[in-house]
């Protein structure tokens, strides 16, 4: 139960950390800001990495996790960047 | 010995990691170094990566997964047009989601006899589950392939399924205390990862497309509280700081932009836009369309003119055309802003991303807070597109529903130019009385069409 305390420790403080970097961003990075954080939550894929893999069906459970987190995590990083390098001032 | 010390290298590398998101997403909130943000971002993801794939169990299955996943990402990233940029988030946001889905059920074996465990099984299970098939749906109405809405039956079918979720939710950890069950543990279990996966649909299917901007922003912050609760299935604290950064980000902009639509959450994702229609029929009076001609002629002679781009700037792919009659009227001395409201569009600041694809400045686009004092010197305000976020009802007629609604009030403009297809109202279902102000001129046509014509007539 002490490991959850601590996680739960991290979590609380994390959310609250998130909070406060995001709360004044400009109109314009709303989108980019969406899609790079979008990309971020394709940390799922580390947590899909770690799984088990003894039987068939845990087997196929973690290879569609590690794909679509992939998915996430590549596509999301690479239209991000592409979104990015538009944004110019003149 | 060898074990522990792969172990504690992870876990140095995913503090590094959680350090470079931490940084990449504040870079993020700045124009100047957003991009730099997001690479940062990239390298700590890579990183974490790297670490936990030292010793993975299966590298085939591993390997296939991620580079089946990267060739998939990639694609769609490089193939897909700006103007496809809400769906394809969407789409990203609900693979995500449906990535902690299965995590979740892989350890559903490690919950036995651990109470705590299991409850943030069936969470996370839940969280990632409608956060994928909620995804789906928002894809689906993103890119106009789903019609269904409000109050058509299916629509209701899949409510029921929603709330009939929530309870499952209980059941779940009810079930496990009784002893004798009259189905064994494991196809209720099932049942319950199909009830949850059409519980998200259920969620997202009664929200209207004006309404996007809020669902699109709520997922993606479920899609981060997911994996944050996947890090403490798995104990895992790169997850938990991860996933938490993007649960907060979402969170936030899902409050700007109900704020922009001055509606709480709870209404816009169980209520919607009241019935309406009963207030403004009567005074509406006579509409005044122009041609390209005619409004080429008071465009030459403004000395500013505002340009206010809506949902239907995006339909008709009007952006690049938008520019050069911009460019075209900067050339003539005219002074040029262009006037977005957050909600504008499908999703948060999507305006913004087709106007910088076209090429536009971004220090010409201003918010509503700073062009609606100067309203009155503006000369013309031209609207393409937009309707709801133009009402004056907002700020005029108090029994109207969007009353209260922060708008850009063009009706305070000398001129207003309304582009628009046809008469029909915008979203929200409410007319609109600035289209029938004194000086208010409509422009009917293809938006593109039309701001066509108007860059040819400057060219002759």
């Amino acid at each position: 139960m002490e490991i959850y305390i601590l996680l739960g420790f991290v979590l609380i403080l994390s959310i609250y950390l998130g909070l406060e970097l995001i709360s004044k961003v400009p109109s314009t990075l709303h989108t980019p800001l969406m899609s790079g954080a979008n990309a971020i939550s394709g940390i799922a894929l580390v947590g899909a990495l770690t799984l088990t893999q003894d039987t068939f069906l845990q087997t196929v459970i973690a290879f569609l996790a590690i794909t679509f987190a992939s998915i996430n995590v590549f596509g999301g990083y690479l239209v991000t960047n592409r979104m990015l390098s538009m944004f110019k001032k003149k | 010995m060898e074990n522990f010390d792969i172990t504690l290298l992870q876990n140095i590398a995913y503090i590094f990691a959680a350090i470079l998101f931490i940084t990449g997403i504040k870079m993020l909130g700045k124009e100047a170094t957003a991009q730099k943000g997001n690479i940062i971002s990239a390298v700590g993801m890579f990183i974490a990566i790297i670490v936990t794939a030292i010793n993975i169990v299966n590298p085939l299955v591993v390997l296939g997964g991620i580079l089946l996943g990267a060739f998939i990402g990639s694609i769609i990233a490089i193939k897909v047009k700006m103007t496809s940029i809400p769906e394809m988030v969407a789409l990203f946001n609900g693979f995500g989601g449906l990535a902690t889905f299965f995590i979740a059920w892989s350890e559903m074996g490690s919950a036995n006899n651990n109470l705590f465990q299991y409850l943030l099984v069936i969470l996370t299970i839940y969280i990632g589950g409608v956060t994928f098939s909620g995804s789906l749906i928002a894809f689906g109405k993103l890119s106009e392939r789903l019609k269904i809405g409000k109050g058509h039956l299916v629509t209701n079918v899949f409510i029921s399924f929603f709330y009939i979720s929530l309870i499952s939710i209980l059941a779940m950890l009810v079930l496990p205390m009784i002893g004798s069950l009259p189905l064994n543990f494991e196809t209720i279990f099932y049942i319950y990862l199909v009830l949850v996966m059409l519980g998200g649909i259920g969620f997202v299917l009664p929200i209207g497309g004006g309404d996007m901007p809020v669902v699109i922003s709520l997922l993606n912050s479920l899609s981060g509280i997911a994996a944050a609760f996947a890090g403490l299935i798995l104990v895992n604290n790169v997850l938990i700081v991860a996933g938490s950064l993007v649960g907060a980000s979402g969170l936030i902009l899902t409050i700007i932009m109900a704020k922009a639509m001055n509606r709480t959450i709870g209404n816009i994702l169980f209520v919607g836009y009241a019935a309406s229609g009963t207030s403004s029929s009567s005074e509406q009076g006579e509409v005044k369309p122009i041609n390209a001609e005619d409004a080429f002629l008071i465009l030459e002679n403004a000395s500013s003119v505002l340009i206010v781009p809506g949902y239907g700037m995006a339909v008709a792919q009007a952006q690049h055309v938008v520019r050069e009659l911009g460019e075209l009227l900067e050339e003539n001395g005219t002074d040029v802003k262009y006037g977005i409201h957050p909600v504008a569009g499908r999703m948060p600041g999507h305006m913004n991303v087709l106007l910088a694809e076209a090429n536009v400045s971004y220090d010409l686009l201003a918010e509503p807070d700073d062009v609606n004092p100067m309203m009155d010197t503006v000369d013309v305000a031209i609207v393409i597109g937009a309707n709801d976020v133009v009402n004056p009802s907002a700020t005029e007629e108090p029994g109207s529903p969007i009353y209260g609604m922060p708008i850009l009030e063009v009706a305070n403009a000398r001129t207003v130019f309304v582009l628009k297809r046809s008469m029909s109202s915008g979203f929200a279902g409410v007319q609109n009385p600035l289209f029938f102000k004194e000086n208010t001129r409509m422009l009917f046509g293809d938006a593109k069409e039309s701001i066509s014509g108007l860059v040819s007539e400057f060219k002759d």
